[in-house]
């Protein structure tokens, strides 16, 4: 009986022990997260990818974000204005009354609870556990369906033949295709072309990082200053929000 | 007995030079340009590669898992034509093999043929 219980006590302590382990790891993870992700690993709901832009920066006439994602993406190898796929576009606002004017970049605003995802029929369009609202173009039969639910127009439909891919990007005739956070740098540590784009044009309007992460700069700043969701009364819980609108 | 001998020896020319001669079915030319082990062995992984990237296409798409063993880019850095640069048109790997197969793959209608897989720059904030 007492050897029994001495094993009783041993098997407590190590899970003591584990416990202890357990409580430190949320400390050691985050940083783990904030470096990168290994190849091999699944993303996971504890990171929420999100993106703040700070209208108060962004520049009437600069379009530096729209060029570094079509660049980065290869938008636009045909060059047919009209019905080129545009994931990211810069947007002129100015109130009437007081004559405000400002400028700001619209994108997909990956949404938690996104109206393409509701409407597709076929499960092409899809939101990553990690934030990021995507089209699987494997999946996709191009219905366009999410194009008419999406209240941002973040989607694009793909007319013609392509042959020009990023081969990191693949993309083609025929689906509906959308602002992907980038998400072939974002999952090896890096960050979205435009918000490289911003910073390098020393405006530093864009701040991408992780909203769950209280540590990480975007939510330091969503806690400190008002930002706003974009039709917020669509209860979309936006990945995106502004700063100064 | 001599008769024999060279009956024989005749049969056996003749089977070796049959066994040189090209077989009656053609046989799709695979030009492999970087020779070496390939990530399975060569029987399987020409019988289930549309597998394995199937497989590896929902982990990479719905998962961000994006381990290079299955994927499709490292099969292109590894296969693509010095020539041509390219996994596909004339002679090029995947083409001249399903050419002869008559099967037609969709991946080129997305996914670009031909190496060149950018790395990151620039760390988070």
């Amino acid at each position: 009986m007492s050897e029994r219980n001495d094993d009783r006590r041993k098997f407590l302590a190590a899970a003591a022990a584990g416990a202890g382990f357990v409580a430190l790891a949320p400390g050691i993870r985050l940083v783990e997260i904030a470096a990168a992700k290994p190849d091999n690993e699944a993303v996971t709901a504890r990171v929420r990818w999100g993106m703040l832009i700070d209208t108060t920066r962004c520049q009437t006439g600069c379009t530096e974000c729209v060029s570094a994602c079509n660049k980065e993406n290869h938008l636009g190898e045909v060059k047919k204005p009209r019905t080129d796929a545009q994931w990211i576009r810069k947007i002129d606002l100015k109130e009437l009354k007081t004559g405000r004017a400002l400028s700001l970049p619209m994108m997909c605003q990956h949404c938690a609870n996104p109206p393409c995802v509701d409407v597709c029929p076929t499960g092409a369009s899809f939101k990553r556990a990690d934030g990021i609202v995507l089209v699987d173009r494997h999946i996709c039969i191009g219905c366009r369906y999410c194009m008419m639910a999406c209240p941002y127009k973040a989607r694009s439909f793909v007319h013609e033949p392509h042959t020009d891919q990023n081969p990191e990007v693949p993309r083609g005739q025929g689906c509906v295709e959308g602002c992907t956070l980038c998400v072939h740098r974002v999952d090896r540590g890096g960050t979205p072309a435009c918000v490289e784009a911003c910073a390098a044009a020393g405006h530093n309007a864009m701040l991408f990082g992780d909203l769950n992460d209280p540590e990480s700069a975007i939510a330091k700043r969503v806690r400190e200053v008002k930002t706003t969701q974009v039709r917020a009364d669509l209860k979309l819980d936006l990945g995106v929000r502004y700063e100064g609108i | 007995m001599k008769a024999i001998a060279i009956a024989v020896l005749w049969g056996l020319t003749f089977a070796v030079a049959h066994a040189a001669e090209p077989g009656r079915a053609p046989l799709p030319a695979i030009e492999i340009a970087k020779p070496g082990q390939c990530v399975e062995p060569k029987d399987v992984i020409r019988r289930d590669h549309m597998k394995f990237l199937r497989h590896q296409r929902d982990l990479t798409m719905h998962e961000g898992i994006r381990t290079k063993k299955h994927s499709l880019n490292e099969c292109i850095s590894c296969h693509a034509s010095p020539k041509t640069g390219s996994v596909i048109g004339e002679g090029g790997f995947c083409q001249s093999c399903h050419d002869y197969a008559a099967v037609k793959p969709d991946c080129w209608d997305c996914h670009q043929p031909k190496p060149g897989q950018k790395s990151v720059a620039g760390a988070r904030p």
